[in-house]
């Protein structure tokens, strides 16, 4: 499955040159809604507990990722006519897809959401100034700035434990290794193989991978996931981009607005009284 | 029917949705701006000083010295209330000094903020330049330095919403900086008409008109670019901003265009062609609240 646009993976990214790039392959098919995940991603990192409320919306009461979420469990609950099984229960944990052309660390004016050694993205929250530019830039809504102190949280891949050589809180708590943890080029092959499996199985058919892709719309993710159902069905955007090009086009019509602008005036000034 | 405490349910929602879901309970997909009433206002004030500040120096040039000293002064009062908003916004000031921490060229948050410094100074300095009495050359130069930053300053807020993952600023993304390259004209001439009769007078009139139109034309543009995207400028806040906006666009331009005969027609033109401005910056501002809020919107401009 493609996630977006066609087009050539970036040029030589940084950790490529130096160390392993290291990410998550979340298997959703193998995902049974417990949660450690986010338990163990909240004790790890001392993320502050989120408002407790009734969402109505199946087990799911966190409702997606957030400053205080880093981790956040989707279930979905499906009821097709032509489906023998009846109920369709789709569960899967998403996190920050560690994007290898990061909207969030592209557009932040600090500086303070900086590439790792390994290959992850990550904010330094004594350089953050709360602009929250990157929450509006984030094509997956990850990123957000905690209402206490302003200033912008996600995931950090736990950048702590893998300095030390652990695997992050999450893969090593979930208890059915729906979120594994290790280099991303295996982490791709597993994935891969995995799908294989998963299509040749009754109910696999729509399984596909996302952000495994180095052409996507954001060269891919560091954090892919294997789904079941279309990436909306989770409340993840079917076609993410994040296009350098972009900018550059931007700023060309940026200049030509500026250029007609000031035509203008000269226009409206020549005329004298 | 699932009973859930604090919750109305429609009788005729089924325990769960037979069709394929469009969204995840419909919850929103891309986050809706974080920033405070500060930063639309910012837009204007930005954008408003820096078609003023090329005024100032065209003014100069064209002999006009009484009108582009006006026009700089202005355009310098929009210098200083501007940080002053974006500081407001982030809650410190050394919170904006962290903007001028390093030059970002992927970021256009960050090559703002270095034009809005480089701005201010500018004008600063040819203000003091000025009023010491040192060579008009002097203050010409600095003048120059503000006029070119200036129109930059009234567009690059354009860009920055752009290179968003908001669906309805990035599908506007290459049109929006023409409506607020003409919002800012039509302001400059608004804030002209205002202060008065004098010299200048035709030209802030003529400012007004070109402004409007090429506004008008290029949101024209955007909005049947955007197609069904663009219902957050037609429905609820935004839409309702975005008519007013129109509507004050209009009214501004025609009395200003009456204030050939009544000076006062063409102030109150002018107050309304600045407000108009404003108001442009509060609609795309709010629409883009709209477009992150529902999931559709990003869902089907991402449909292949
Ligand atoms: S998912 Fe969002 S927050 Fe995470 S790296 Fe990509 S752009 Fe940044
Ligand atoms: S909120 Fe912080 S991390 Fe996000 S773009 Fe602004 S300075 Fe960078």
């Amino acid at each position: 499955m493609i996630t977006g646009p066609r087009q050539p993976p970036v040029a030589l990214p940084l950790w490529q040159a130096g160390g392993t790039r290291m990410g998550f392959f979340t298997d959703s098919s193998v995902c049974i809604g417990c949660k450690a995940c986010e338990v163990a991603c909240k004790e790890w990192n001392g993320v502050p507990d989120s408002k407790p409320a009734w969402s109505g919306n199946s087990y799911d009461n966190t409702l997606r990722l957030g400053a205080d979420s880093w981790r956040h469990v989707a279930f979905v609950e499906r009821v097709r006519q032509d489906d023998a099984a009846g109920v369709r229960w789709l569960m899967s944990s998403d996190v920050c897809k560690h994007c290898t052309r990061a909207a969030c660390l592209e557009v932040c004016p600090t500086g303070a959401i900086f590439r790792s050694e390994f290959g992850t993205v990550v904010v330094q929250d004594d350089v953050c100034n709360g602009c929250g530019y990157c929450v509006v830039a984030c094509p997956f809504g990850v990123i957000e700035r905690r209402e206490d102190d302003g200033r912008a949280f996600k995931c950090t891949l736990c950048y702590d434990r893998l300095k030390v050589g652990e695997q992050p809180a999450c893969a090593k708590a979930c208890p059915t290794a729906s979120i594994q943890f290790g280099p991303v080029e295996e982490l791709r092959e597993a994935a891969r193989s995995r799908l294989e499996q998963v299509r040749a199985q009754p109910g696999g058919e729509e399984a596909h991978l996302y952000g495994a892709d180095e052409a996507d719309g954001v060269g891919g993710f560091g954090a892919f996931f294997l789904l079941l159902d279309r990436p909306e069905v989770y409340g993840l955007p079917p076609r993410p981009e994040y296009r350098r090009r972009d900018v550059v086009t931007m700023w060309g019509a940026a200049s030509v607005a500026a250029w007609l602008l000031v035509g203008g005036l000269a226009g409206a000034l020549r005329w004298r009284r | 029917m699932a009973a859930v405490v604090g919750r109305e349910e429609p009788a005729e929602r089924p325990l769960v949705p037979r069709e394929r879901p469009r969204s995840y309970y419909g919850l929103p997909i891309v986050r809706r701006p974080a920033w405070t009433w500060e930063v639309p206002l910012y837009f204007f004030t930005g954008g408003t000083a820096g078609a003023l500040a090329a005024v100032s120096i065209l003014a100069r040039w064209n002999g006009q010295h009484r009108m582009g000293r006006r026009a700089r002064r202005m355009a310098l009062a929009g210098a200083v209330v501007s940080p002053v908003l974006l500081i407001s916004d982030l809650g410190r000031p050394a919170r904006f000094l962290n903007m001028l921490r390093v030059l970002r060229p992927t970021s256009p948050m960050s090559l703002g903020s270095w034009t809005l410094a480089g701005f201010g100074t500018a004008l600063g300095m040819a203000e003091a330049a000025d009023l010491v009495g040192l060579p008009a050359a002097v203050t010409g130069t600095m003048e120059g330095a503000a006029g070119i930053l200036g129109p930059i300053l009234a567009n690059y807020t354009a860009v920055l919403l752009g290179d968003t993952a908001n669906p309805i600023w990035r599908g506007g993304r290459h049109l929006l900086p023409f409506v607020f390259s003409g919002s800012s004209l039509a302001a400059a001439g608004g804030a002209l008409s205002l202060a008065g009769p004098g010299e200048g007078r035709v030209a802030s009139r003529r400012m007004v008109l070109v402004g409007t139109a090429m506004e008008q034309a290029a949101f024209l543009a955007m909005e049947s670019q955007l197609g069904p995207l663009g219902e957050p400028y037609r429905t609820g806040r935004g839409g309702r901003l975005a008519q007013a906006h129109r509507r004050a666009s209009w009214v501004g331009a025609l009395l200003v265009l009456a204030g050939g005969r009544s000076p006062f027609l063409q102030r109150l033109g002018g107050a309304i062609a600045l407000g108009s401005s404003a108001l442009l910056r509060q609609a795309v501002y709010r629409a883009g609240f709209q477009a992150a809020d529902d999931p559709g919107y990003l869902v089907g401009s991402q449909e292949p």
